[in-house]
């Protein structure tokens, strides 16, 4: 086997070691759908999508360009902090402000001859589906569950069964300090990240009478400060969370309130990292989880080993806290997923609630994590967040209950969220009593 | 000093340095301990073949702020070099290979500093680089290696008692070892949070108990918002009483038992009020089983306790004397010192700051004994107060790892008898890994790896020739067949993913070797990158 021919690339000195590997079988290859004297030629066509240039997207970049991959596109809104230079090392001291896209396809297209990058200094949700459909494979480092989602949800709403080149394998990693993991979706045909969604829980929010009345730890002074004292002092226009001058206000008024309290521990750098939500992040656990996720792009484009997604094991968590440990499993597809499946998910609520109190828990809900709602049932519209003046028109029904709306066990309903333009969530009531 | 200090604004807000920003990322993670640790690093690679999976791992290093790197390499930079390796570029070709990867990676940090060899100066071999550098915090070199350099590093490693991390990657396949000097234990393991500690509920001290009973003698005649923020850990003390007294005088012990207390806690909330239920006594019944129990020692620990260092005690690291003076505290009474940190729980500030209170000056107490055993057991030697106290705070997640080496005198023989040991025990449990839903074993890729660690590359055949001589019978296994096909594929080429997963893991085991926090591999990780997984084996 290993004696068998190579198919070299243009350049068959310098991509050797890669050439050897993704054009000529191994033990594992599936010569059903492998041809080693294709891909070299399909590979130099193929456009990628990176989506997000931060810590992981640096990595995602340079290895692409290090897998055979010539035309590459990245998008990223964000501009370069100082606090992106332990680990983004794209990026130097005096890019600070600059784009991070700009900056990150500039510097790999000069390292890596031959490869093109293309920059979208912009927010995905600003391109349409004619873009996304322009890509053979999108691969995201991102750090908002909420991007994640949207993208899921558009390349999964691309698909259409008569046209083969819909269905576009979207490859997601993502890392917490010494944490990370790689998967890999096809859309409609293997579990989407939207049925993934309850792995990744929101941290429960501290009652909001803890914080006014009986704080205890440091961090419910900083979210006092933060969610209280700022409302009622206002001492500035707008929060600006990259602003010092903003979280050292933050910072002090925390301070005063853990003296007041005699609770010990509030920082500096804790009041911004429960401000921001700062997660832990270092370029080792990047380079794992980005790389576990480009070997995954080249198998796929190459066919030249078996990779994550059908029909097996389409996940890989990653753990470096305590040894190294992974587990790499096959997480199942939901009928009920809102984004892929066709059936309404279960939804348990109380009768007696009102509207307002089931609008408020569909934020809180690992399967939901849904943060304006806007519902619908029986084609009647319950609460529409936007228009203003439709809000205000169905303002009133928060304050109903919904079994005065006339909401049963059983009856499904439409939820809508402006951060998820194209999809509507499907729930069936379930109704449980309060114990 | 004319410093004006009347009509003084608030003092200027002591905001981050511009250090703090750029690492507090990683800050968050290892704090300004390990980050100092990492400043005083000095690390070596040894590399050869494609050599990429030490250069991605020093990346990972340099970002972060190691303090000083070298590089040894014979090999000039070849084109080969730039379809794999980023930290080259075109210009790099015909020259050597130690100096431009250097000079590009010294580029991603100002702070650190970066040296290579052999230069055409006066450091012309590896054994003139290991003798006028810096001594060394740890050493990675990969493989394959020639013999006579591999036993150059393993001769500085013991002289010097410095780790070693050999790398092998080849294709869709990786190993990294880690040799460390001897027994390594750790202190500041990062426990998950989740991780349960010992509240001592069932050995609780005199002021506790004061505390407990004093918020709970009148129990039932509190008004509505007293009774619902009596923090959970009165609310069972108050109900472990009760239970005591009904039940002869001891706690409960069986799950029955428990389960049974448990329903007491439950049935004594109120539930004649408008939130039909108070918070603090689900607390107190979600606590019930985790909370009310006799702790056993940890396994981690228990090592620790039954570990025999070579040395006596007394003149070994002050880690060895605090742990025995922790076993001498355990034995007296019948429990690890007190971690002091109360969980987050409904209560009033006031109250539950008292009760934080309570526990700190409980564990201080503890500290303080442990402190005063550890100086009679050395006496004469200084003690760091908060060092014990770190100690004592996480003794229940203390780890030690590499227990049984450090053995200067283990020779290859050991090594090779290991290595058949666990290939058959990894076999036999593969056999069962229908019935048990394990994922095989990764071993036969170290076997077809191992094969290879001293010639550029191989056939198929004989890397099995080699694993035949190194594990009798594995060669005919078909997994190692398969691997060793897998392997020959590459002809010892990288690929890039590859060695940069297999370079991001092995930074993150230098990091904590290096700060002493989280715990490191023992002692050989091995890479699967057609099935994306790991396995970590002792070998």
């Amino acid at each position: 086997m290993a004696s068998a021919q190579a198919y070299p690339s243009s350049e068959p000195e310098r991509w050797k070691y890669l050439d050897r590997i993704r054009t000529r079988a191994g033990p594992f290859t599936n010569d059903g759908i492998f041809d080693g004297s294709m891909v070299a030629g399909q590979m130099d066509k193929m456009k990628i999508l990176v989506i997000g240039a931060g810590g992981l997207g640096c990595e995602i970049l340079k290895n692409l360009a290090l897998s055979g991959f010539k035309d590459i596109h990245v998008i990223d809104m964000d501009t370069i902090d100082i606090s992106n230079l332990n680990r983004q090392f794209l990026f130097r001291q005096a890019d600070v402000g600059s784009s991070k896209a700009e900056v990150a396809a500039r510097f790999v297209e000069q390292r890596v001859r031959g490869v093109r990058i293309t920059p979208h200094n912009c927010r995905i949700q600003d391109k349409d589906e004619d873009f996304y459909m322009g890509f053979q494979l999108v691969v995201c480092g991102l750090d908002s569950i909420e991007a994640r989602r949207w993208i899921n949800a558009t390349l999964v709403n691309m698909v259409d069964d008569a046209v083969e080149d819909s269905y576009t394998p979207l490859i997601d990693g993502g890392t917490e300090g010494f944490k990370g993991q790689a998967r890999v979706v096809i859309p409609t045909i293997t579990s989407c990240l939207e049925c993934q969604l309850d792995m990744h829980a929101p941290r429960a929010a501290v009652p909001l009478c803890t914080l006014a009345t009986i704080p205890r730890q440091p961090e419910h002074c900083v979210e006092w400060a933060h969610v209280i004292a700022w409302d009622q002092e206002k001492p500035f226009p707008e929060l600006d969370k990259d602003d010092p001058a903003h979280i050292g206000w933050l910072y002090q008024k925390a301070l005063a309130r853990a003296h007041e309290f005699r609770i010990s521990g509030v920082t500096y750098a804790l009041t911004q990292g429960v401000v921001k939500n700062i997660i832990p992040a270092i370029a080792a656990t990047n380079s794992v989880i980005a790389a576990a996720c480009c070997n995954e792009a080249l198998k796929i484009s190459s066919s030249c080993a078996p990779a994550l997604g059908y029909p097996d094991d389409n996940y890989m968590m990653y753990s470096g806290n305590d040894a190294i440990y992974t587990y790499t499993f096959k997480h199942e597809q939901k009928d009920d997923c809102p984004v892929c499946g066709n059936l309404a998910r279960e939804l348990d609520v109380d009768p007696a609630w009102t509207l307002g109190e089931l609008v408020e828990s569909l934020a809180a809900r690992p399967a939901a994590q849904l943060r304006k709602p806007s519902v619908r049932a029986a084609g009647k519209t319950l609460y529409m967040q936007s228009p203003a003046s439709l809000e205000a028109q169905t303002r009133p029904n928060l304050e109903r209950t919904l079994s005065d709306l006339g909401l049963r066990e059983g009856d499904e309903i439409g939820v809508t969220d402006p951060a998820f333009a194209t999809v509507s969530f499907k729930f069936k009531l379930k109704f449980t009593k309060k114990s | 000093m004319t410093e004006i200090v009347a009509n003084q604004t608030p003092p200027i807000l002591h905001g981050p340095t511009e250090k703090e920003k750029k690492y507090d990322r990683q800050l968050r993670l290892w704090a300004a301990s390990g980050q100092a640790a990492l400043e005083s690093a000095n690390l070596l690679l040894v590399n050869s073949g494609p050599g990429v999976s030490g250069v991605e791992a020093l990346k990972n290093l340099v970002l972060p702020g190691i303090g000083r790197f070298a590089i040894y390499d014979e090999a000039t930079v070849g084109e080969a070099d730039l379809g794999v390796n980023f930290f080259l570029d075109q210009s790099c070709l015909g020259k050597p290979r130690a100096q431009c990867v250097t000079s590009l990676l010294c580029e991603l940090n100002p702070e650190v500093e970066g040296a290579w060899y052999p230069n055409a100066e006066d450091v012309t071999t590896l054994e003139s680089t290991l003798a006028t550098s810096p001594l060394f915090t740890a050493i990675m070199y990969a493989l394959p290696i020639a013999k006579d350099t591999l036993a150059l590093l393993e001769d500085y490693g013991r002289r010097n008692r410095t780790p070693l991390v050999a790398i092998h990657s080849a294709g869709f396949y990786s190993y990294f070892q880690i040799s460390l000097p001897g027994a390594f234990p750790i202190v500041d393991t990062h426990p998950d949070e989740t991780a349960t500690t010992d509240l001592r509920l069932l050995q609780p001290w005199p002021e506790l108990v004061e505390f407990a009973s004093d918020m709970t003698k009148d129990i039932d005649n509190l008004d509505n918002y007293e009774h619902g923020h009596l923090p959970f850990v009165t609310i069972l003390l108050h109900y472990l009483e009760k239970w005591r007294e009904t039940h002869g005088g001891a706690n409960p012990a069986t799950y029955k038992e428990k389960i049974e207390f448990r329903t007491l806690v439950q049935k004594a909330a109120r539930t004649n009020i408008p939130e039909g239920g108070e918070e603090n006594f689900d607390e107190a019944a979600a606590a019930v089983l985790k909370t009310v129990v006799q702790p056993s020692l940890p396994s981690g620990l228990k090592k620790v306790f039954e570990h025999e260092p070579k040395k006596p005690i007394a003149e070994g690291s002050s880690f060895w004397i605090v742990a025995e003076a922790i076993k001498g505290f355990h034995a007296k009474h019948d429990c690890l010192p007190l971690r002091g940190s109360v969980p987050d729980m409904k209560a009033q500030s006031k109250v539950y700051v008292q009760l934080q209170n309570i526990y700190k000056a409980k564990a201080r107490q503890d500290a303080a004994e442990v402190l005063e055993t550890a100086q009679s057991i050395a006496p004469g030697r200084h003690f760091d107060a908060a060092e014990v106290e770190l100690f004592c705070k996480n003794a229940p997640f203390v780890k030690l790892i590499n227990a049984t080496e450090g053995d200067e005198s283990e020779s290859n023989l050991g090594a090779a008898d290991r290595l058949r040991e666990v290939t058959a025990q990894e076999f036999a449990s593969d056999e069962n890994a229908e019935l048990t839903l394990a994922p095989l074993s990764l071993l036969p890729i170290y076997l077809a790896l191992k094969a290879t660690s001293h010639v550029a590359s191989a056939s198929a055949d004989e890397i099995l020739a080699d694993v035949a001589k190194t594990v009798p019978g594995a060669n005919d296994q078909e997994r190692v067949v398969q691997a060793a096909q897998e392997v020959a594929r590459a002809e010892g080429g990288e690929l890039h993913n590859i060695a940069a997963v297999t370079g991001g893991m092995v930074a993150q085991e230098l990091i904590k070797i290096i700060t002493k926090q989280y715990i490191p591999v023992d002692n050989t990780c091995i890479f699967d990158g057609i099935a994306s997984r790991c396995q970590v084996l002792r070998l």
